[in-house]
């Protein structure tokens, strides 16, 4: 019954930096394309990732959402494919693909059996450069990315509020935006806009080629030389910084949504890798993270979910490796008949506590164990240890952070945990939600049709 | 995400190939069933232990299965909830339970370092075969679940997957969902847990599945540890058939959302059913592929009328769905089921072409290797294999027997099992 965090990424996927084994190749093409390898021969399969330095943080007010508008039309053709042949290209070559945009990043994956990967390389080079825009095919997408706006956010009331609180909680930092986009945005997208937006940052030097799985490095650049070696580079302008301002009090916000059950939100205002002023206060978070939602053993559930049982779910998270500051999570669902005051409270309270008392020797230790033994797990997935190089790169901290996490965590002390909930769990640091649940008026049982075919 | 992954239910409890030539089996001292797979290259194990304790086996007690399921990492032996989880996570170890209307599971991840693996096995060992049922914590994980299923009334898809079980199943075990219904949920108590646990958690009712690191003597030893406390008990009875509904039917639910939820569809294929690899392959070019098949092409890509478009066989030891769906703003739906109408009643009578068949095949054998290319896609194979009672050989023969399917043979398949007017269909959105 975990709840999903607001601040996750569109494709919904919970990221945590790992250790990395095993030496990762890397070279840079004279065009700018980076080049990373990571050799994994459990299996005769090759995931290939391109990833672009580009998501729905980069785009000014009027567009948002166009980068992810953007990755759908990368399947509709360029000079040589004829719209979906992508994908039937791949499909037959027994392929797996697909796309995910997210606040940091647009990204493009196929995994398929060792041998076709050329034919991944050769498609993907194609449509680095010479995507075919129709406005005919926009139309007919831009209805598929309404339906999916509505099924992701405007039908999940959680969604939507997670969205309006993204917006409540930053004043100017892009990260107020959603990721798929506000509404009337959406509708006005024309082939232009994207047009632009591809110009601007679809070139091989906004982009970093990761491949992992059962392969020869040596081949591969080989490979990646003759199919994205012949592409131009552009002149890319980087994103302009927007940092966000400081907060000057707490921020609150009540949604009236239908729904059957109440919800809360908390998010205080903390810095990440990129921009920590100490790199060590965004382990602390890390490990803070850990603290209080790391298993069935940490805080939240032990405390409020099974202890106070104020809570029927209750979660924290951090993402550590975003490109700009962030928010540190709080979610949770009151037991029946306890309030959001009442649930706001024993969060805080909780909070509180890290701020006082150090945490225990044996709860440093479960961390520490904790994160040990995941960075063994996540080697089960070639598709993961891709996505760790991928975003790291992408997001500026370069793929090698990953390889200090182990260890970076592992000094963390009671001390420095201590330390950054006095310096950043603060009320002026605070955004607070409810989604006070309203009738769902129409679903009564009376008005349930029943029809024979 | 360019689609969401809700189309794959199939293609995810299918099949996959690596150590896929080497599932090693025999049977513990009590008669449980255990499949290994070593996987020597990451020091680390996944092991499943899965009953046939599913919803189906709740009788009218619905949810019943999923609350003991539930129950049993909250106190067990000498340890709380707290302590248990405090055992896993001080030695990295990941556990979790669950049922679905089949089975029911206890999964476990370590390392294999033995300090750590033996109190994570340990620890395992002891939720198996000495949960508590604690009247205190019994109380809270119902209220927990009582307040999952209000819930759940809020979210118009599972409001149509529940209506379309229900629609497709009548009568059958199969029909409610598996966690159950308030109505039912509110009057168990503590003892109806305990004894569900003593009649279905029991060695001849059990298997075990094992993918990692370990040699076949140390797999040999866990099960047989795992196991050693539980009494060897009864098998129960085979579940009943499913009928097939009588005619087809069409409901509607009024719910105030931007979307209408359309799902539609009727009884179809089984583990160890002959027709399934003509049906699965079929399925496949009609609506299983993931960003080619006919659903995708006449719904998304012709018309944008959804983002998500899919169909599905989802096989179970009885006739699992077969199910088609979609969501699409509620002023198009009418024209989007006739869309998915249209295309399902045309691939029935023409069947697909040779050209979309070979492209089929050469997705599902091109891409062969990837369905188990890590420990856990190869353990959820390994437990299917088992629990099914398929052959040991069947990740082997697979590719074979894909491309052993004809263009006749799909569509004879699908004339015989999918019979367009039986259709169960489900709307739940605004009135139109």
């Amino acid at each position: 019954m975990k709840l999903q965090i607001a601040s996750a990424v569109l494709s919904g996927m919970f990221l945590l930096p790992v250790q990395a084994a095993v030496k990762v190749h890397e070279r840079i093409l004279d065009n700018g394309l980076k080049i990373l390898i990571k050799e994994d021969h459990r299996s005769p399969v090759a995931v290939s990732q391109v990833w672009y330095k580009v998501g729905s943080s980069y785009e000014p007010g009027g567009i948002t959402g166009i980068s992810h508008m953007l990755e759908h039309m990368m399947f509709k053709g360029t000079d040589e494919l004829k719209p979906g042949e992508f994908s039937r290209i791949i499909a037959a070559n027994g392929g797996n693909e697909n796309a995910f945009t997210g606040r940091d990043y647009t990204a493009y994956f196929q995994t398929m059996e060792k041998s076709r990967l050329e034919v991944s390389f050769k498609l993907e080079a194609d449509r680095m450069r010479n995507l075919k825009l129709l406005d005919e095919e926009l139309q007919k997408e831009l209805q598929v990315v309404y339906e999916e706006r509505r099924m992701r956010t405007d039908d999940k009331p959680r969604s939507k509020t997670q969205e309006h609180f993204a917006a409540l909680a930053y004043s100017n930092s892009p990260y107020r935006n959603p990721i798929i986009g506000w509404p009337t945005d959406i509708e006005n997208y024309t082939i232009a806009d994207l047009e632009a937006w591809y110009q601007k940052w679809y070139a091989p030097n906004n982009a970093t080629l990761v491949v992992v799985g059962d392969v020869e490095p040596k081949a591969v650049f080989a490979l990646a030389e003759k199919y994205f070696g012949p592409l131009k580079p552009s002149d890319i302008t980087p994103v302009k910084p927007q940092t966000e301002v400081e907060q000057l009090g707490i921020r609150r916000m009540i949604v009236n949504l239908p729904d059957k059950l109440p919800y809360l939100v908390m998010g205080y205002k903390v810095p990440v890798l990129n921009t920590a002023e100490h790199e060590w206060e965004a382990y602390a978070l890390e490990v803070m993270a850990g603290i209080l939602d790391g298993g069935s053993s940490a805080r939240l559930e032990s405390g409020l979910v099974r202890g106070k049982q104020i809570a029927v779910a209750a979660g924290a998270g951090y993402n550590l490796n975003s490109r700009l500051d962030e928010l540190f999570m709080f979610d949770a669902t009151p037991a029946q008949g306890k309030s959001h005051q009442e649930l706001e409270a024993a969060l805080k309270e909780e909070i509180e506590k890290l701020k006082y008392e150090l945490v225990q020797p044996e709860e440093l230790q479960r961390i520490k164990a904790q994160v040990l033994a995941n960075a063994t797990y996540e080697r089960d997935s070639m598709f993961y240890q891709g996505m760790q190089m991928g975003i790291n790169e992408t997001v500026g901290l370069g793929w090698q952070k990953a390889d200090e996490y182990v260890d970076k965590v592992n000094r963390i002390t009671a001390e420095q945990v201590r330390e950054v909930a006095k310096k950043y769990f603060t009320d002026n640091n605070l955004s607070v939600a409810y989604l006070v649940p309203q009738p769902i008026a129409e679903q009564t049982g009376n008005e349930k049709l029943k029809e024979s075919k | 995400m360019r689609i969401a992954l809700i189309s794959l239910l199939l293609i995810l409890t299918g099949q996959s190939a690596w150590a896929a030539t080497n599932i090693e089996h025999w049977t513990t001292k009590q008669g449980a069933r255990v499949y290994f797979v070593p996987a020597p290259n990451l020091p680390m194990v996944d092991i499943r232990v899965t009953f046939d304790a599913g919803s189906a086996r709740d009788g009218k007690q619905f949810g019943i299965a999923a609350l003991t399921s539930g129950l049993l990492d909250t106190g067990a032996g000498e340890w709380n909830a707290d302590q248990i989880a405090q055992r896993f996570e001080s030695v990295g170890a990941r556990f979790g339970t669950g049922v679905s209307r089949d089975m029911a599971w206890l999964s476990l991840r370590t390392l294999t370092d033995p300090k750590l693996f033996d109190k994570a096995v340990a620890t395992m060992q002891t939720i198996l075969t000495q949960p508590r049922f604690v009247e205190a914590d019994f109380q809270r994980e119902k209220k927990r679940t009582l307040a999952g299923l209000k819930h759940r009334e809020s979210s118009p898809s599972t409001l149509a997957d529940i209506a379309f079980y229900k629609a497709v199943y009548g009568q059958h075990p199969y029909a409610h969902p598996s966690a159950g219904e308030i109505e039912t949920v509110k009057p168990l108590q503590a003892k109806d847990l305990k004894n569900f646990y003593r009649q279905y958690y029991v060695a001849t009712n059990a298997m075990v599945a094992i993918v990692g690191d370990l040699s076949r003597k140390q797999a040999e030893q866990t099960a047989e540890k795992l196991l050693a406390k539980l009494p060897a008990g009864l098998k129960p009875a085979e579940l009943p058939e499913v009928a097939m509904p009588k005619q087809g039917r069409r409901e509607h639910i009024a719910f105030p959302s931007a979307q209408t939820h359309v799902m539609s569809g009727l009884p179809g294929s089984y583990r160890n059913d002959d027709d399934y690899f003509a049906l699965f392959v079929g399925n496949h070019i009609l609506g299983g592929g993931m960003l080619v098949s006919r659903l995708f092409e006449e719904v998304r890509e012709k018309r944008g009328l959804a983002y998500n478009t899919y169909s599905y066989f989802a096989p179970m030891y009885r006739k699992g769905p077969f199910a088609m769906g979609l969501q699409t703003r509620t002023d198009q739906a009418d024209k989007a089921m006739e869309v998915l109408n249209q295309t399902l009643t045309e691939f029935i009578e023409e069947g697909p072409t040779e050209e979309e068949l070979t492209a089929a095949k050469q997705n599902i054998t091109g891409g062969f290797v990837m369905r188990f290319d890590t420990n856990s896609k190869m353990i959820g194979y390994v437990e299917m294999i088992g629990f099914y009672g398929l052959p040991l050989d069947y990740l082997e023969t697979f590719q074979e027997k894909v491309n052993a399917v004809t263009v006749d043979a799909i569509k004879d398949a699908f004339q015989r099992r999918v019979d367009s007017e039986l259709l169960q269909t489900i709307t739940v959105g605004e009135a139109q």
